[in-house]
């Protein structure tokens, strides 16, 4: 298991002491280093940021979600893969070559262009691209036949049913699954085996709205057929995973953490139901504990790891904060962990080197956010204050204001509007998929942003909505809702159909 | 084949005389000889695809390796204009949307025709390997489709399937791929070697020959349907026209952003600088032709052009009026100097680039890793769009325009308009 093996350096590196869990926060952002906000500023900034008590007239700057870096164009297919609107002519070289690698089609080693080769040997997609499709939302596959492509498993086993020392399991999202590892791979190179397919079968769930209308939810439920190594471990957990959308991440990545943690209520305090908790997580490329900002469970701190994971896990490549060029293959995988790998040759024996990481990176960190089309009509704002009124707001939390980077001037000291507080809450027993990972548990979520969301169509030509596809539309999303959300679902499943339909309209403004 | 020489564009490049300050410096002037620009190469380019559309036909009806090379050279020459219209990019939504229908790359070929299994096939792509020309039906996500008739729109129908760019089924390269087939040949010397009788039923090689003849005139009917599209959009009441002429001052942001654009992140970053970085055939603009200089030279000419004011048509004759440079050379004459002069070292540098192609080294072998001259040819190329970038950019403050590839400037870093 290389991430243990990995982890274990990383543990011997930063020597803190066999913590089994993680300290108190906040933990600090080295990955950003920003500047500091004077206390004059920083009260501007809560004017600014604080939620809006009038709904007669759009916010000022409402029709820019990403500050300076909104992008401004006809709504199309490529609405979410444009370069940050307020990036200069020289910093965009970096963002086309990044656009260029996200595309690249990795291939199987040995080929005869070194520095694209390493495919797998085990992996999910062959460019980073085929998920992200258009850089906008995976889906889950639409028939028997599909590849599956844009979805994905996560695989572990409880803790407690692994033979991992827990000092290890202390640095470790969850316990890999013994001989599948952390995520299922359903291709591989030529010569290997896949490790198995995804299967989904569907239960009905009739919702009933407090107009009489019925919606039929469908629940899905996973199985991996055609294992190719025998059945799973008895205890495996399954976490179904579409590859979310890619705009706006460096603006996360730029809000300060105390922001974010100052919005945590984890024992709810002010008793209003909703808990959030941060999620904590190791930092491999910091040595240290840091906040999860990304994932769908908030499992990654920073675009670095979030990138490296992916490399690794879903196309099987090494980068530096994981050099093992065999990927997510375990140790009971032999014949992957031998197969031919695409390090050979390359001056740092990575097949990902730093440079094209760090390209990757940066046009992850800067696919803009696209305008809003219309806050300012009226059935919009209409919506946007039901939204308020059903509580949806206290966790999609609507503004931020970015640090100021003297490093990143697309993303410095940004008012931002991404609708989430990118903390954990409990979503109930229908959405969970009784997968912990750190500090999350099988029931939590990361709020996802909203921002984007009514581009969905054009940009995906679906609208499948939350982790794993399950609703058709933005509708059935809210209908999902459960747990600390359960009070804000049932405001708008017993709406007028006139105040929901608004609600929707607000939402496809977004 | 012989390969076809560019020497006499670079001649023209030489003989085309520069737009002076003796134009009066005024932005709507300015930029109804931008657009006028824009039509004459939109209209030369759908003219070079009439004559391919012609030598493809001839090809059809008589298959032999004269009519194949004599459709391949028309092909070469149809992007000399076109290539020269890319600056046109990149800042005109009505050019933006409509670009990818014509000059789409890289494309997984395998959905259009047959492949060398060992290369190209793209496993996690459904529709890499599909394969039109073999296959009147197929399932696509569990939905038959009927490509019994290879039409215009069926092939509308399939480009950027499911949205994966790389399915590329009409445009240039899509015809490209047909007329050459694939260049197996890595960084070695060598484009792709399709033989005549692909095209030939009565002696067909590669299978399925009327139906590759159908797709080639399928695709070259919908390039010349699109290009007509785009020749009425900067016409006199076009829609591309429109947005350039409406607000001039806006007119002439939208064209400093497409030659900024074109310079820097799209030809010198992901067309150029991506293949260096990997060093990597398949990073090739042109693959199957070996074209990929000539495509590169055109569309730094195109850049020079737009600044100039004057696009050279291919029938010699002349577009030219009061232009960009005259606007920043009434501001800084020394700076309107400056940048002509990055212009033209760009142009010269990507003409080094096809004199090696020229001299028999095509751009595929100048990216290899043990080619380290051919990568600094590349290179020095890529530095001078670099170069001249910086003085696009202080142009435009110097013009006075607002705003170049920064829409929405509402940014907190004017926190009073913020906070108050």
């Amino acid at each position: 298991m290389i991430r243990t093996a990995l982890l274990a350096l990383a543990v011997t590196a930063a020597t803190p002491l066999a913590a089994q869990t993680p300290p108190a926060g906040p933990w600090g952002e080295p990955h950003l280093p920003p500047a500091p906000r004077s206390p004059v500023e920083a009260a501007r900034i809560a004017r600014v940021t604080a939620p809006t008590q009038s709904f007669d007239a759009a916010e000022t700057y409402e029709t820019h979600p990403a500050g300076a870096a909104t992008k401004f164009a006809a709504p199309s297919r490529n609405a979410f893969s444009f370069p940050s609107a307020n990036m200069g002519f020289a910093r965009e070289m970096d963002f086309r070559l990044g656009n260029g690698l996200f595309k690249k089609l990795w291939v199987t080693a040995p080929a005869s262009t070194r520095s694209s080769d390493g495919l797998g040997p085990l992996y999910n997609a062959r460019a980073c691209q085929r998920c992200h499709i258009k850089d906008g939302r995976g889906h889950p596959p639409s028939g028997s036949e599909d590849s599956g492509v844009s979805m994905l498993l996560r695989l572990s086993i409880p803790d407690t049913a692994s033979d991992l020392p827990a000092e290890t399991l202390a640095y470790l999202s969850n316990a890999p699954e013994p001989t599948y590892g952390l995520q299922l791979q359903d291709k591989s190179i030529a010569g290997l085996a896949a490790e198995g397919r995804i299967a989904i079968s569907h239960t009905p769930v009739p919702v009933t709205l407090g107009d009489g209308t019925t919606v039929t939810l469908r629940q899905p439920q996973y199985t991996v057929v055609d294992p190719a190594h025998g059945p799973l471990h008895p205890d495996t957990q399954i976490s179904p995973r579409i590859a979310p959308q890619m705009i706006g991440l460096g603006l996360i990545e730029a809000i300060p953490e105390a922001d974010i943690l100052a919005h945590a209520d984890p024992q709810d305090r002010d008793g209003d139901g909703i808990s959030g908790r941060p999620n904590v997580v190791w930092s491999t490329a910091h040595g240290q504990w840091m906040l999860g900002r990304f994932g769908l469970k908030a499992g990654s701190p920073s675009l670095r790891e979030q990138s490296a994971d992916a490399f690794s896990g879903d196309i099987g490549l090494s980068t530096a904060l994981h050099p093992a060029a065999w990927g997510d293959c375990t140790e009971a995988q032999p014949l992957c962990r031998t197969a031919p790998d695409g390090a050979l040759g390359a001056p740092d024996g990575l097949e990902v080197s730093d440079q094209v990481l760090d390209l990757v990176i940066f046009y992850s960190r800067n696919l803009a956010v696209p305008a809003r089309r219309n806050p300012e009509d009226h059935r919009v704002l209409r919506g946007k204050a039901l939204f308020y009124q059903a509580g949806c707001a206290a966790c999609h939390r609507p503004k931020y204001v970015t640090h100021r980077l003297p490093d990143r001037p697309e993303q410095s000291f940004q008012l931002i509007w991404p609708y989430s507080d990118f903390l954990l809450h409990d979503m109930g027993a229908g959405l969970a998929d009784n997968r912990p990972e750190w500090q999350a548990t099988g029931r939590e979520w990361r709020t996802p942003p909203l921002w984007g969301i009514g581009l969905t169509a054009t940009v995906s030509g679906h609208t499948q909505f939350l982790h794993d596809g399950r609703a058709g539309s933005l509708l059935e999303a809210i209908l999902w809702h459960g747990g600390e959300a359960e009070a804000a679902r049932e405001a708008v499943r017993m709406m007028p159909a006139e105040d929901r339909d608004a609600l929707i309209l607000f939402l496809e403004s977004l | 084949m012989p390969r076809p020489t560019l020497r006499l564009a670079a001649l023209l490049l030489s003989a085309a005389p520069l737009a002076t300050a003796a134009h009066a410096a005024d932005p709507a002037a300015v930029v109804a000889n931008y657009a006028d620009i824009a039509h004459a190469g939109y209209e030369d380019s759908l003219i070079r695809a009439g004559e391919l559309n012609a030598a493809i036909d001839a090809l059809i009806a008589a298959p032999s390796d004269a009519t194949l090379d004599a459709a391949r050279a028309a092909w070469i020459a149809a992007r000399v204009p076109y290539q020269q219209t890319e600056v046109f990019r990149f800042g005109n939504p009505v050019v933006d949307d409509w670009e990818g229908k014509v000059n789409a790359w890289p494309l997984d070929e395998g959905l259009i025709d047959y492949i060398d299994p060992m290369l190209g096939a793209n496993d996690e792509n459904p529709y890499s390997v599909v394969n039109v020309i073999a296959n009147p039906t197929f399932e696509i996500s569990g939905t038959t489709v009927d490509a019994t008739e290879i039409t215009p729109a069926l092939l509308e129908s399939l480009h950027e399937i499911d949205g994966i760019e790389a399915n590329v089924a009409t445009g240039y390269h899509a015809i490209e791929f047909l007329l050459w087939g694939q260049d197996l040949n890595g960084t070695g010397p060598g484009a792709g070697a399709r033989p005549a009788s692909d095209f030939d039923p009565a002696s067909c090689t590669g299978g399925n020959c009327d139906r590759r003849v159908a797709y080639l005139k399928a695709a070259t009917d919908l390039l010349i349907a699109d290009l007509e599209d785009i020749v009425a959009a900067w016409g006199e009441g076009g829609q591309g026209r429109a947005d350039v002429t409406a607000d001039p001052q806006q007119g002439m942001v939208m064209a400093f952003t497409g030659m900024g654009s074109l310079s820097y992140g799209e030809l010198a970053g992901e067309r150029m600088k991506l293949g260096v970085l990997l060093h990597d055939p398949e990073e090739e603009h042109d693959c199957f032709s070996d074209n990929t200089h000539a495509s590169h030279f055109f569309d730094g000419l195109g850049i020079r052009n737009v600044y100039t004011g004057s696009y050279t048509r291919i029938d010699g004759s002349i577009v030219e009026g009061p232009s960009l440079q005259d606007m920043v050379a009434s501001a800084d004459a020394d700076l309107a100097a400056n940048l002509l002069s990055d212009l033209d070292a760009s142009v010269a540098a990507l003409g080094g680039v096809v004199a090696s192609a020229e001299a028999g080294t095509a751009y595929d072998q100048l990216l290899g890793m043990g080619n380290p001259e051919g990568n600094a040819l590349v290179q020095t190329a890529i530095d001078a769009l670099v170069g001249q970038t910086r003085n696009i950019e202080r142009a435009v403050d110097v013009v006075g325009l607002d705003g170049v590839g920064i829409e929405g400037s509402d940014s907190l870093d004017a926190p009073n308009a913020v906070f108050e």
